[in-house]
């Protein structure tokens, strides 16, 4: 078996080792020594994640601590921002996403990207889920309509908006546009969901139902969230990695994270005395 | 201010309202003995009278820490530090309501004379209020070597407790008339080592407080 494949878990159940569990699950993104600077701007220092698919990792940290960054490293968004350097090694399903020969488009199939302000297309919700498809080939309206009503179940918005889709999506609410967006990033059957404070911009009802569906998305997706709400962090993650200054200062279960972290300055963080 | 300064005061003003209620049942588990011991039917009533305090005490802090809970959100240490101070509250307010059963066990003895000097139920008691003074003192320090130290003493208070049920049984093959307050002598001693483990689950959660673990300290 592939040593990256492989993963030991020690379970600890009241503190001491009472149980050691092996669990096999894929590693989904490899970061290893990840270095990134804007110009003289040293943002990202020597990062070490793994990420397990079929999990939600949640990224938390202060402002201006690189959790963004690290997320739009991931599909490599951030090579848009000019002065981007970088050093060390993400693998995507054991490739390295930066090698010249991997194609940004390739990685972006299989890596979606929701964002802090839902951004729907001035077009209509079947459009809007559709698009995707249709720059990839997909020109059968059977087909369409299937991947459509999938994609907007999948979003959990497919009752709320079956009758009017193709009215325009600007029409929809805030956390309606949102999780447009998720069916949208479901149309074109991406393997990892990136989300950077997704609900952020949305009420509280809108905030659990998104919630809610990323609970429901981690069985077929392996979903990234960066998030300022501490709360949703410890609620809806497998694990949880606490950046600060550009360095992870801690990078474990969400359980522990939230009941004993090991560092002081993640419980600092944690429990809102700084930050 | 501190980011969170405010809920830091309410933290600290509910370890205070604990350590009040503290004070309280260990006044009330030395008034109980000394009414005891001086047959004083007037001091046994007042504690029982006085318990409605405990009792107001514990709910106070009860309804404080949910209303932290429900508007905080603590997570981590302040999360421990809630549920810690809702869990020996009720120990705390336990060991009151032993008060109130050894003053009742006093008036129930009355003014017979007491068939032996209570030498062993004192050296209980005193122990007993010492593991209380140390457990409030270790709560209020977040120390855990003084809350280690209070799964000893609860040992050397079971032993005493043994010990004093066999010499109140030896003399009740002597002295079969004396059953009724023998036994009220009994239910005292009884009492007193069930505080003294109250304690130690005070002690307990200390350690949780302290190390985020469980601890059993009864074993």
């Amino acid at each position: 078996m592939n040593a990256t494949m492989e993963k030991q878990r020690v379970r600890i159940v009241q503190g001491e080792e009472k149980q050691v569990e092996m669990e096999n699950k894929n590693i989904v993104y490899k970061t290893d020594q990840l270095n990134l600077w804007y110009g003289e701007n040293h943002a990202l220092k020597n990062i070490n994640l793994d990420i397990y698919e079929n999990e939600v990792t949640a990224i938390i940290g202060p402002s201006g601590c690189g959790k963004s960054t690290y997320i739009k490293t991931l599909n490599r968004m951030i090579e848009l921002v000019p002065g981007v350097k970088t050093s060390g090694e993400i693998a995507y399903r054991g490739r390295n996403i930066f090698d010249r020969s991997y194609g940004v488009e390739e990685l972006r199939t299989k890596v979606g990207m929701v964002f802090q302000k839902p951004n729907p297309f001035p077009k209509s919700i079947y459009e809007n889920v559709a698009y995707g498809p249709k720059i990839h080939g997909i020109r059968d309206k059977k087909i369409l309509d299937q991947i459509v009503e999938k994609s907007l179940k999948g979003a959990a918005i497919w009752d709320e908006v079956k009758d009017r889709l193709h009215q325009n999506a600007y029409g929809l609410s805030g956390g309606q546009q949102q999780r447009l967006c998720i069916a949208r990033c479901l149309a074109i059957e991406p393997d990892v969901i990136l989300m950077d404070e997704p609900t952020s911009a949305l009420d509280p009802i809108s905030t659990l139902k998104v919630e809610e569906l990323v609970q429901e998305l981690k069985k077929e997706f392996s979903i990234i969230i960066v998030t300022h709400n501490m709360q949703q962090a410890a609620r809806i993650s497998d694990k949880t990695a606490f950046f600060l200054n550009g360095e992870v200062i801690e990078f474990t279960d969400t359980n522990k994270i939230f009941s004993t972290p090991s560092d002081k300055r993640t419980e600092d963080y944690i429990t809102g005395r700084f930050g | 201010m501190p980011v969170r300064g405010k809920f830091d005061i309410d933290l600290k003003e509910l370890q205070e309202k604990l350590l009040e209620l503290g004070s309280f049942a260990e006044t009330a588990l030395s008034k109980s003995i000394e009414a005891l011991e001086t047959q004083n039917i007037e001091m046994a009533l007042e504690i029982i009278d006085d318990d409605s305090n405990a009792n107001l005490m514990y709910e106070d802090i009860n309804d404080f820490a949910i209303l932290l809970i429900a508007k905080q959100q603590p997570v981590a240490i302040d999360l421990r530090r809630i549920i810690v101070a809702i869990k020996i509250a009720a120990n705390i307010e336990r060991i009151a309501d032993f008060a109130v059963n050894i003053a009742k066990s006093t008036i129930r003895i009355g003014s017979e004379p007491l068939v032996k000097p209570i030498v062993h139920i004192k050296e209980m008691h005193k122990i007993t209020l010492e593991m209380l003074k140390l457990s409030l003192e270790a709560f209020n320090d977040e120390d855990i070597i003084k809350a280690k130290k209070l799964a000893d003493m609860d040992d050397t208070v079971d032993d005493l407790y043994g010990q004093t049920i066999r010499d109140l049984m030896q003399i009740n093959l002597q002295k079969p008339e004396y059953l009724p307050q023998i036994l009220q002598l009994s239910f005292i001693c009884r009492y007193l080592e069930r505080a003294a483990d109250h304690i130690t689950n005070i002690a307990e959660s200390i350690l949780f407080l302290v190390k985020g673990r469980q601890y059993d300290l009864n074993k």
